[in-house]
C-alpha cells in the first residue's frame, strides 16, 4: 500500500505540471497587470516594479523561474499584499477554511447518511418523500441565497447568533457559515446514500442474509451499510477538497478570513503569484484527497487491493 | 406418500404494480415429504421461483398471497415475521442461482457461514469456527483452514456455490430449497454440485425442493416432478412415469424440446471457406511500473478449417477461449497466425480492409437483451448494416430487404416499427439473426445464440438456423457450452480447454467415442451420466 501511494504521488507530478502550466499562461493572457490601478503609475516606477518581480523577463524564462522556485517550496511574494509571501497568506487562510469546511462535511455526513438510510428503508413512505423533497430543495437553492437568509433570520431577526465576523473562530460565529455550507452537502449525501442503499438492499447477498433468518437490523447494519457507502466515499474526495479550500461566497457573506477570498481577489487583482499559489495548493489537495478516497475504498472493499 | 413436510395448498401470488395487479402464481398445490426430492420445472415466467420464495416469506412487499403453505403442519403464510426468521436458515434453507453475487463481497466466507450458527444455535468463537471448518470440508472445499478466511471473490463460481450450500446446511435444515443452483455453472461443476447435494441429502435426510428448467437434471435427480406453466401446475408425477408417459401436452412439448436431429454432411470436396493456422490471441495483463507487463494467452495455436455449408461446433467451459477464438477469426480481436476467408488472407487487414468482407461474415451474440440497441426500431436495427454495405440502396429497397429478412426469421415484417423491449427473448434472437441475414452473408459466427433461451424457444431457434442454412447455403461457426445443441447442429466439433483444442472430429464419432479423458468428462457431466448412481 505504501508503494502504491508513492506511485500515485509520482503519477501526480505530470498532472500538477499541466495544471501549473495552463494556469500560469492563462493568467498572463488576461489583459492588465498587477500594478494597474485607477491612476496609472509613472512609467519608471512601473518599470522598477516589473524588474523587481522579474516581470520584464521573457515569459518562458519567468515560467521556468517560477517552476524553479516552486521546487524549493517558494510560492513567491504576493503582489497585492506586499508585506506577505503567498505561503504566509495560504497558511493564514487555510486553517480557517479547513475548520469551517471540515465541520460542514462532518455535519453533512452525520445528518445526510442517516436520512438517506431511513428514506431507503422506508421507500415510498411519507418519510421517504419528506426527506427526498427537502433534499431536492436543498440542492436547488444555492448557498448565496441560503447564507444571507440564515444571517437574516438567526442573526438579525432573532438575534441568537452573530450574523457575521470571525471573532477568532468562536463557536457562535461558526454555526451559521457551517450550516450554510453543509445544507447542499447534506442533500447530496442523503440522496446518494438512499439510491445506493436501495440498490444494495435489492442485491442477491441481502436476499441471502434474509434467507439466513437474520433480523432486519442485522441485515441493514452488518450487510447493507458498508457496501452502500462506496459511492458516497468516492463523492467525498472532490467534495471535501472543494469545501475545505474555502467557499468564496460563504467567506464573503460572513466575513471569514479563509483562503477562498484570496483566490478571487488574486485573480481580480492579477496577483499572479497569489493565484498560482492557490491553484497549486488546490490541485495538490485534490490529488491527495483522491488518494485518500482510494485507500479508504480498499479498506472498505476487500476486492480492491493495491499490491504494487 | 408419507406425511408431507411442506404442503403448498392453493397458493396464489399477485403482484400489485402501479398499473394494476399481475397474477404470478395461480392456485398452485404441491407437497414434499421428508427425504424426498421434488423438482419444480418450468420455463421462465412459469412462477416456480415465486412459489418457492413464498414458502420462506421472502417475496417482495408488492406481493399479495392467498392459500396456505404448511410446514410441518404450521401455516407459514399466517406466521409472524419473527417466527419466519426463526425458521429461515434453520429448518428451511435456500440456495440460489447466482453463486457469484449471493455472498456478501465484503465479508470473509467463514464469518458468513458462522453467522447462521450464531443466529440459530448461539454458537460463537472457536466452536463456531470448528463447525464452519467441518462444513467447508463436507461440501468439498479444499484446505478449509486456509479458505475459511477467504473473501468470496477469491473463490471460483463452483466454490462459492459450495459455500452457499455449507451455509444452507449449517443448521441441518429439514427442507432445502434449491433455486436453479447449477444454472450459472459449467457442466462439470454442475455435476459435482448435484452429486454433493445428493450425498448431503442422504446424510441428513432432508427434503429438497429443486427448481430448474433443465429436464436432464430432473430426470437424474428428482423423485417426483411438478411441471409449471404460466403460474399454474399442469402435471405432477413420479419422475420415471413422467418421462415415460407425459400426460399433459405441455410436458410432452418440454420433453420433445430437447435438441434432436442431426446435420446432413456436406460433400467431402466442398471448398474451404475459412481456414486458420496457428491462431494465437494474447491479452496483456496489468502493467507494472518499471517492470515489463506479462501476457495471458487465451487462444494458443489453433488450426481450423471450415468448408462451405458446414457447421463447426466449438465447445468448452467458461474461460476455455472459445468466444475469443470466434472473435479473432472475424478480426474483431487482434491475433497472430494465418486466417484465410475464401481467397483473402485476413491477417494483415486493418478495419478498413476488413469492411468489404464484413457483409460476408456476420455474427450473432448470446445476449438477446443486451445486443440490440433499445433506442432503434427493429427495422432500423436490421437495416443498419445495409446503410454501410449497400449505400446505393434507396429507402424503399432497403425497407424491402428488411422485410424479406424478417420474413426469413419468421417474424411479421409489420413489427419492424416496434422497439426491442416489446419482444420476447426468442423473438429478439430472431431479430439479431435477421440483422445478420439482411446482408446476405456466407458465414455466420453464432456465439451461444440459444443459451439465454428456454428449451422450447431454443428448439424453434435451432430449427430456424437449420432452415436458413439449407436455404441460403450458409456456413456456421457455432460456439456453445451446450453439448446437446452442438450435437444436433454441427458437422464437426472442436473441444477447447485453456485456449487449446483438446480433441476434434466428426460430430457423431466424437460424441459416440470420445478419445480424450477431458472430452469424456465433459460429456458425462453434460448428459449427467453416473451422477445419479
Amino acid at each position: 500500500m505504501l508503494s502504491y501511494s508513492l506511485k500515485r504521488l509520482l503519477q501526480a507530478i505530470p498532472t500538477m505540471l499541466i495544471v501549473i502550466t495552463i494556469a500560469f499562461f492563462l493568467m498572463r493572457v488576461a489583459p492588465g497587470g498587477p500594478f494597474d490601478g485607477e491612476r496609472a503609475l509613472p512609467p519608471e516606477i512601473e518599470a522598477n516594479l516589473n524588474a523587481a518581480y522579474h516581470l520584464d523577463e521573457p515569459l518562458p524564462q519567468q515560467y521556468l523561474r517560477y517552476l524553479g522556485n516552486l521546487l524549493q517550496g517558494d510560492f513567491g511574494p504576493s503582489f497585492k499584499y506586499k508585506d506577505f509571501t503567498v505561503t504566509e497568506l495560504i497558511l493564514q487562510g487555510f486553517p480557517v477554511s479547513l475548520e469551517i469546511g471540515g465541520l460542514a462535511i462532518l455535519l453533512a455526513l452525520v445528518i445526510g447518511l442517516p436520512l438517506g438510510i431511513a428514506a431507503a428503508l422506508r421507500r415510498n413512505s411519507a418519510i421517504d418523500y419528506a426527506v427526498m423533497g427537502t433534499a431536492l430543495a436543498g440542492i436547488a437553492v444555492p448557498n448565496f441565497v441560503v447564507a444571507p437568509l440564515l444571517a437574516l433570520v438567526f442573526g438579525v431577526l432573532l438575534g441568537w447568533l452573530p450574523a457575521g465576523g470571525w471573532n477568532g473562530g468562536a463557536l457562535p460565529n461558526l454555526v451559521l457559515p457551517v450550516l450554510a455550507l453543509s445544507i447542499q452537502q447534506i442533500a447530496y449525501i442523503a440522496r446518494m446514500m438512499r439510491a445506493s442503499m436501495i440498490e444494495v438492499l435489492g442485491s442477491h447477498y441481502i436476499r441471502t442474509a434474509r434467507a439466513k433468518g437474520l433480523s432486519e437490523r442485522l441485515v441493514v447494519w452488518r450487510h447493507a451499510i458498508r457496501p452502500a457507502l462506496m459511492p458516497v466515499v468516492s463523492y467525498l474526495g472532490p467534495a471535501v477538497a472543494g469545501i475545505i479550500t474555502g467557499s468564496v461566497v460563504i467567506e464573503q457573506i460572513f466575513g471569514i478570513p479563509g483562503i477562498g477570498r484570496y483566490f478571487v481577489q488574486g485573480a481580480l487583482n492579477r496577483d499572479y503569484t497569489l493565484v498560482m499559489g492557490t491553484v497549486v495548493f488546490y490541485g495538490a489537495l485534490i490529488v491527495l484527497l483522491n488518494l485518500v478516497v482510494d485507500l479508504i475504498y480498499s479498506a472498505l472493499d476487500p476486492q480492491i487491493r493495491y499490491d504494487d | 406418500m408419507q406425511e408431507p413436510l411442506l404442503e403448498v395448498d392453493g397458493l396464489s401470488v399477485d403482484f400489485a404494480l402501479p398499473h394494476g395487479t399481475v397474477p404470478a402464481v395461480k392456485q398452485v398445490s404441491f407437497a414434499i415429504a421428508s427425504g424426498e426430492t421434488l423438482a419444480l420445472v418450468g420455463e421462465s415466467g412459469s412462477g416456480k421461483s415465486v412459489s418457492s420464495t413464498a414458502a420462506i416469506g421472502l417475496l417482495p412487499d408488492l406481493a399479495r398471497t392467498r392459500g396456505a403453505i404448511r410446514f410441518a403442519g404450521e401455516d407459514l403464510l399466517a406466521a409472524t415475521p419473527r417466527r419466519l426468521r426463526r425458521l429461515r436458515g434453520n429448518d428451511i434453507s435456500m440456495i440460489f442461482q447466482e453463486p457469484m453475487t449471493s455472498l456478501n463481497p465484503l465479508h470473509r466466507i467463514g464469518r458468513q457461514i458462522a453467522e447462521v450458527l450464531e443466529r440459530h444455535r448461539g454458537l460463537k468463537g472457536d466452536p463456531a469456527r470448528q463447525r464452519v471448518l467441518d462444513l467447508l470440508d463436507q461440501v468439498g472445499i479444499p484446505e478449509p483452514a486456509r479458505r475459511i478466511d477467504s473473501f468470496p471473490h477469491e473463490l471460483s463460481g463452483g466454490q462459492r456455490q459450495r459455500v452457499m450450500i455449507a451455509m444452507a446446511l449449517a443448521c441441518e435444515p429439514k427442507l432445502l430449497i434449491a433455486d436453479e443452483p447449477t444454472t450459472a455453472l459449467d457442466v462439470t461443476v454442475q455435476a459435482q454440485i448435484l452429486t454433493l447435494l445428493q450425498d448431503l441429502q442422504r446424510r441428513y435426510g432432508m427434503a429438497i425442493l429443486f427448481i430448474t428448467h433443465d429436464l436432464g437434471i430432473v430426470r437424474h435427480f428428482a423423485d417426483r416432478v411438478c411441471v409449471m406453466r404460466q403460474g399454474e401446475v399442469v402435471e405432477t408425477a413420479e419422475t420415471t412415469a413422467l418421462f415415460a408417459a407425459p400426460k399433459h401436452a405441455y410436458t410432452r412439448m418440454l420433453i420433445d424440446a430437447e435438441p434432436h436431429g442431426r446435420k446432413p454432411p456436406v460433400p467431402a470436396d466442398a471448398p474451404l471457406l475459412l481456414e486458420a493456422r496457428d491462431l494465437r490471441v494474447r491479452f496483456p495483463l496489468k502493467k507494472r511500473l518499471f517492470r515489463p507487463g506479462s501476457d495471458f494467452e487465451a487462444v494458443r495455436g489453433i488450426d481450423l478449417r471450415v468448408r462451405r455449408g458446414q457447421t463447426v461446433g466449438i465447445v468448452g467451459e467458461s474461460g476455455s477461449g472459445k468466444s475469443t477464438l470466434g472473435r479473432a477469426l472475424l478480426r474483431l480481436l487482434d491475433s497472430r497466425g494465418d486466417i484465410r476467408f475464401d481467397d483473402t488472407a485476413l491477417a494483415g487487414l486493418d478495419s478498413a480492409g476488413m469492411r468489404p468482407l464484413r457483409s460476408r461474415m456476420q455474427v450473432v451474440f448470446q445476449d438477446p437483451f443486451g445486443s440490440l440497441s433499445p433506442r432503434l426500431t427493429v427495422g432500423e436495427i436490421v437495416g443498419e448494416g445495409l446503410r454501410v454495405h449497400a449505400p446505393e440502396l434507396g429507402r424503399r429497397e432497403r425497407d424491402a430487404r428488411v422485410q424479406e429478412a424478417l420474413n426469413d426469421v419468421a417474424l411479421d415484417p409489420a413489427m419492424r416499427h416496434r422497439y426491442p423491449h416489446e419482444f420476447s427473448g426468442g423473438q429478439r434472437q430472431r431479430i439479431a439473426i435477421a440483422r445478420a441475414l439482411v446482408l446476405k452473408p456466407e458465414f455466420l459466427l453464432l456465439d451461444e445464440p440459444t443459451s439465454a433461451l428456454d428449451r422450447s424457444v431454443q428448439a424453434t431457434v435451432i430449427d430456424l438456423l437449420r432452415d436458413l442454412q439449407h436455404q441460403y447455403d450458409l456456413t456456421y461457426l457455432f460456439i456453445s457450452h451446450d453439448l446437446a445443441v452442438v450435437r444436433a447442429l454441427a458437422d464437426t466439433v472442436l473441444v477447447m480447454k485453456a485456449g487449446e483444442v483438446v480433441e476434434q472430429g466428426a460430430t457423431e464419432t466424437l460424441f459416440r467415442a470420445p478419445r480424450e479423458a477431458y472430452t469424456r468428462e465433459l460429456m458425462r457431466a453434460a448428459f449427467l451420466e453416473d451422477t445419479a448412481a
